[in-house]
């Protein structure tokens, strides 16, 4: 691509991620305001393409505009009087009411001097030329990390600590959410159309999971875009009227839970049993060793992700016996 | 310094202080959630910067892993938020 055209993308993303950030903060209404959010996700999506990290355009266009968007726009339609009340003359949703002046015009002050610190120091990191020194030592070991997908090879080998205690992280969220309520009431069944529509597209999210677990070994893709594009499916699912998708319950659900967090461990501590320290894998078996990983990680993250959108611990169904 | 590196660093200064002010100053926490994640979208955004080295290098891998694993843990947090506000507007509406 030439440079002239390249300057014109950069320009029309950047132009359309500022409005949208800003029109989704200051929009008076809470249901505008996340759908022009998910709308944000998308180009931030291709903002990642441009930036040259497919691997996080994929997360993101998966969780940042679409899981994230569902999670917000289940959470709207439960907000009191939100049926009723659209509009702008809702008290609650508007910016800046019963707020003196001087307060708002301090904090955005406060804000705009935080924000040149921020651009200062960061214009100034370019020029250093000790931040090159991860990404030489990710690609002089890359050979033995058992992939080919550097992010793969950082997010699963180099950097597993990272990934262990965020899938940790996903089980204590989930723990969580199960403390503070039930589950949402199920949406009625879907007509003819959405469901021909989602016969037709939970198939197609589930191979594309598997792809995308499979193809993240040397390819952008991997554990978190296959377990969002999962929990997609599921979301699909549940909007088509389906009570439980296919979750199941009792002990069954605890492992899928926790199976990522679990095997993961169960792989850094048999590690230690070998002689070698913690999570370090020997490089003959590491790709089968992050594949299993990933596979279970996949698992977890998309059980996380749909049991978030559900609210709460699943129910048994009623017409089948307890 | 690269065209891009300015441009894409300064919106992402500008998006976390957009997201810092609008959590700030809205009264409903809806909106806050929503703020806040705008806001670590700065954040990542002058992590995949930092980690831009021109449209022909290779960038360096270690901050995308970073924000993959930010981005899912963003989303569990909202998650987890969201499901303190549907416990709080119960409290609410019982009282």
């Amino acid at each position: 691509m030439n440079i002239i055209s390249l300057y014109l993308v950069d320009i029309l993303l950047v132009i359309s991620l500022l409005s949208l950030a800003w029109a989704s903060l200051t929009t008076a209404d809470a249901r505008r305001s996340v759908i022009l959010f998910m709308a944000f996700g998308l180009v931030l999506a291709l903002v990642w393409a441009r930036l040259l990290a497919p691997d996080v355009a994929l997360a993101e266009a998966a969780i940042g505009a679409g899981l994230s968007g569902a999670l917000l726009l289940a959470a709207i339609g439960e907000q009191p009087g939100s049926s009723i009340n659209v509009n702008t003359d809702h008290s609650e949703d508007v910016q800046d009411s019963n707020r003196s002046v001087v307060v708002t015009w301090t904090i955005t002050g406060l804000c705009a001097a935080l924000a040149i610190i921020l651009a200062w120091t960061l214009l100034q990191t370019f020029d250093n030329v000790n931040n090159k020194a991860t990404a030489q030592a990710v690609s002089e070991n890359l050979t033995d990390s058992g992939v080919s997908n550097p992010v793969t090879a950082v997010l699963l080998n180099f950097r597993a600590y990272d990934t262990l205690l965020e899938l940790a992280v996903l089980l204590s969220a989930v723990l969580g959410i199960f403390s503070l309520g039930g589950i949402r009431s199920p949406y009625q069944l879907a007509g003819p159309v959405f469901d021909g529509l989602a016969r037709w597209l939970v198939p197609v999210l589930m191979l594309t999971a598997g792809y995308l677990l499979w193809v993240g070994a040397h390819a952008p893709g991997g554990a978190f875009q296959a377990g969002a594009t999962l929990a997609a499916a599921a979301v699909v699912l549940r909007l088509a009227g389906h009570h439980n998708i296919g979750l199941p319950q009792g002990k069954s659900l605890h492992i899928i839970m926790t199976i990522g967090v679990g095997l993961f461990l169960l792989v850094g501590l048999s590690m230690l049993a070998l002689g070698r320290s913690f999570l370090d894998y020997p490089p003959a078996l590491a790709g089968t060793l992050i594949l299993v990983i990933e596979t279970a990680a996949m698992i977890s993250i998309a059980a996380t992700l749909v049991l978030a959108f559900l609210g709460g611990r699943p129910q048994m169904q009623k017409h089948k016996p307890c | 310094m690269l065209t891009a590196q300015w441009l894409y660093g300064i919106s992402a200064c500008l998006i976390l202080a957009l997201g810092l002010r609008a959590t700030l100053l809205h009264t409903s926490l809806l909106r806050r959630i929503i703020a806040i994640n705008i806001m670590g979208t700065g954040v990542f955004m002058m992590l995949v910067i930092i980690a831009y080295r021109g449209p022909d290098a290779v960038p360096d891998p270690v901050p995308h892993a970073l924000v993959l694993t930010g981005i899912v843990v963003a989303v569990s947090a909202t998650a987890l938020a969201l499901a303190l506000l549907r416990r709080l507007n119960t409290e609410k509406a019982d009282d």
